[in-house]
């Protein structure tokens, strides 16, 4: 991905603005300019589902575009180490025919071929990277997110075999000198680890929606609950055809594109 | 008894004592000062109440099993609130909590780690907002 | 016994001094490794396992095939194995110490490794994995030293060493089903996806480890003064035929079924090994030495003539050997990922470090063997060169 530092810096200031939005709901809070933890701590309400699920409309991705990459990895720390050996990536864009293999053919239109689709860690029903993890680090909680525990993954690896979709990434080295601007309220990772897309729970836990959902000026990604029939991704799934990748497999993953 | 090799052995294992109680005959006669821990910082400063999480002699003992408690309890179960014992509510976090106020990690937690030797892995990855480079 | 391993002539000091140089060499690469990541390596994003695990592979088929030796002795009173049960049992265990070494240095937090058995997770196969390993390891340790120890001394073994002896036999099976089950397992990686799996491993692993043995043997004939017998070696020399043509079959069938479906998914991982794909073939020409060499070595072992003269039957199981590495560390792993998830063709090529480590790891595996194989050999110089050689072979 491309972008010059001018772009970089106002989707970065423009998620961080995001993280001030409890501050102005909550107008004590907001008077404060030093947060003292504990003073004063009115915990935002937590954004809860039965299951997060994620929808991609990737017709209304601008070419060339790349803001829900740049801001999902300015909040999360995630390293740029420039070269695609050592590459970890949380959301990015992918071809039509990388994203859908079984689902192309030669005829298929041009504009769907050029189409750039974003691809994330899909947050499957029944991960096959979970049930393989030898100590549990990547673990899928009740409302249906695959979580990584940096502090108990042993670097093994066995994950990003299990993952059918190339979700995850490795740290092949300490990730903290690629790392252009620390977000200081979040932490990085160290070397070591694998890590991938974690749906923002730390945002949702402070009743924030996903980066890179507001991110997106076009709004092509949509987020909320799969199990609530009047959430937005219901709503959006509803009346048209959705297709989540490689179906077939059985692993059930919850972002749906809509094509 | 006469053995060829006794000098040999004797040589060994004076050696081998020498290098197992290394430790207590190393610094004999220097002394190393009770680290002073700073709590000068602007968070600190500007508190009106002077509390932390819990009470010094409390967390002298039991940070490090508090932390690890509340990095199980937030990450793996999604329990992010801690309630003092005197009902403060703290989210659990090393860097959105105890940073926050002592962020001056070199002149504070160092201090006691490098006295005792303890070399926690925790700030491979948890930032300290004022360390943010660049 | 021990101490029979530390008496040896001028060219058994060079060859462990050769191993011990090579392993400090290993050790300090792994040091840098430690240091800097695993990105030392040439593993990527795309291709996220490479030569240690592809060793890793490799070596639990050697050590599970230690049950050649130990099931028509112990079960079907096959006497020519009788002296060298001991020799695969010692093997067993070199392999085993490599296959945890190499996972060891695969890892990147190694220093959590105990998290694996503090925080258990039985549905991971890994975790199992780690389980029959271990077990493997303890079983040949004990079995392999006080069947040896009392070959020695020239008593019958104790009576509570025949049920371990047994459990080794479906535990040496169990090791290897595991480790082809982490790969079978996983409905993304369409190359790994299919039941012939386990049933590949172990025939493979029954072919290059009695290859292994025999070559092994012959070396402790010139060298060690140990004469395996040639009804033992001719045995083993069968069992390594018949394994590599079942090995051949397996994967002839495979490439059948991936061909003649015609399914581009699976059809692309077997044409990049064997032809390249989108301008990669760094893999082929490795493939295509293992497929000539397994089948000249097959060729050759058909023909009993050629398996009872020594020098052709070393060449043919070096043959085997180096085929089966080839087939079964490299191409079955690195392929796996090729093409990537989403389609792509990242190479794999390793590094220097990463030679230079698994080249310590090897000479670990060496060392191991070397000192249980010489404290075998002057137990059995100073067996055989007592009369009454016949009564201490170890069978209870």
């Amino acid at each position: 991905m491309t972008t010059n530092r001018r772009d970089f810096l106002k989707i970065a200031g423009a998620s961080a603005l995001t993280l001030i939005t409890p501050s102005i709901l909550n107008p004590l809070w907001a008077k404060e300019t030093v947060r003292i933890p504990g003073q004063d701590f009115t915990p935002a309400k937590a954004l809860a589902a039965k299951r997060w699920a994620m929808v991609v409309e990737p017709a209304k991705c601008p070419e060339g575009c790349t803001d829900c990459t740049a801001a999902c990895h300015a909040v999360h720390n995630v390293p740029n180490f420039g070269n695609p050996k050592d590459e970890v990536k949380w959301i990015w864009t992918e071809p039509f025919a990388a994203v859908f293999p079984g689902e192309n053919h030669r005829y298929q239109g041009q504009s769907l071929q050029k189409m750039r689709l974003p691809v994330l860690c899909n947050h499957c029903e029944n991960p096959p990277c979970v049930r393989v993890c030898p100590t549990k680090a990547t673990f899928r909680r009740p409302d249906g997110i695959v979580m990584m525990d940096y502090h108990r993954c042993i670097g093994c690896r066995l994950c990003m075999a299990g993952c059918p979709y190339g979700a995850r990434s490795m740290n092949y080295r300490d990730p903290r000198p690629f790392i252009a601007r620390f977000n200081p309220d979040f932490p990085t990772r160290t070397k070591g680890v694998v890590e991938k897309c974690n749906f923002c729970e730390e945002r949702l836990a402070k009743g924030i929606m996903p980066a890179c959902v507001l991110a997106c000026k076009e709004k092509a990604l949509t987020f909320g609950d799969a199990e609530n029939s009047r959430s937005e991704v219901r709503l959006a799934i509803d009346k048209r055809f959705s297709l989540p990748r490689r179906a077939g497999l059985g692993t059930a993953p919850q972002v749906y594109y809509i094509l | 008894m006469k053995n060829k090799k006794w000098g040999l052995i004797i040589l060994g294992l004076a050696i081998f004592v020498i290098a197992v109680t290394f430790p207590f005959w190393h610094g004999i006669g220097k002394s190393k000062p009770v680290p002073v821990l700073s709590l000068d910082t602007p968070l600190i400063a500007a508190m009106q109440n002077k509390k932390c999480v819990e009470d010094k002699a409390f967390m002298r003992a039991n940070h490090m099993k508090m932390l690890n408690t509340w990095r199980d309890e937030a990450v793996r179960e999604g329990h992010r609130l801690y309630t003092t014992k005197d009902g403060r509510v703290f989210e659990k976090s090393l860097t959105g909590t105890c940073i926050q106020c002592h962020s001056n990690k070199e002149q504070f937690c160092d201090r006691c780690h490098n006295y005792v030797g303890a070399k926690p892995s925790c700030f491979d990855c948890h930032v300290i907002p004022g360390e943010v480079k660049k | 016994m021990l101490e029979k391993a530390l008496k040896g002539n001028h060219g058994y000091w060079i060859w462990i001094a050769g191993l011990l140089v090579i392993i400090t060499i290993g050790i300090f690469f792994y040091m840098r490794q430690l240091d800097y990541g695993l990105g030392v390596t040439g593993m990527s994003r795309d291709v996220s396992w490479g030569l240690y695990i592809a060793q890793f592979t490799f070596l639990v088929g050697i050590a599970a095939s230690a049950v050649m030796l130990v099931l028509p002795y112990y079960l079907h009173d096959y006497k020519a194995f009788g002296k060298i049960t001991v020799l695969g049992e010692f093997l067993a265990v070199a392999a085993v110490v490599m296959c945890i070494l190499f996972v060891f240095v695969d890892l990147g937090q190694p220093a959590r490794v105990m998290n694996v058995l503090l925080y258990p997770q039985p549905t991971s196969i890994l975790f199992w994995d780690m389980v029959v390993l271990s077990g493997y390891l303890l079983i040949n340790i004990v079995t392999g030293w006080v069947i040896l120890s009392c070959t020695r001394n020239e008593i019958p073994p104790p009576a509570w060493v025949k049920p371990l002896i047994y459990l080794s036999i479906p535990w040496a099976v169990s090791i290897h089903t595991v480790t082809a089950f982490i790969y079978a397992g996983l409905p993304g990686r369409d190359f790994w996806l299919t039941a012939i799996m386990a049933p590949r491993f172990l025939a493979s692993a029954f072919a290059s480890g009695p290859a292994l043995l025999i070559v092994l043997c012959l070396i402790l004939k010139r060298f060690g003064g140990f004469d395996a017998g040639a009804k033992a070696i001719g045995a083993l020399a069968k069992i390594v035929t018949y394994a590599l043509a079942v090995s051949i079959f397996l994967v002839g069938v495979e490439v059948f079924t991936v061909f003649y479906s015609g399914l581009p998914e699976h059809e692309a991982s077997f044409i990049y090994m064997f032809a390249g794909l989108h301008g990669h073939h760094n893999l082929a020409p490795w493939m295509w030495t293992s497929a000539v060499l397994a089948f000249a070595a097959l060729g050759a072992l058909i023909v009993p003539a050629v398996r009872r003269r020594e020098g052709w039957l070393a060449l043919a199981c070096i043959a085997v050997f180096i085929s089966l590495w080839i087939e079964k560390g490299l191409g079955l792993v690195i392929t796996g990922f090729i093409p990537s998830s989403l389609g792509a063709v990242t190479e794999y090529a390793p590094t220097g470090t990463e030679i230079a480590i698994v080249l310590g790891i090897w000479s670990i595996g060496f060392l191991i063997l070397t000192l249980f194989y010489k404290i075998f050999a002057t137990v059995r110089s100073g067996l055989d060169s007592t009369t009454n050689g016949s009564a201490a072979n170890g069978k209870c």
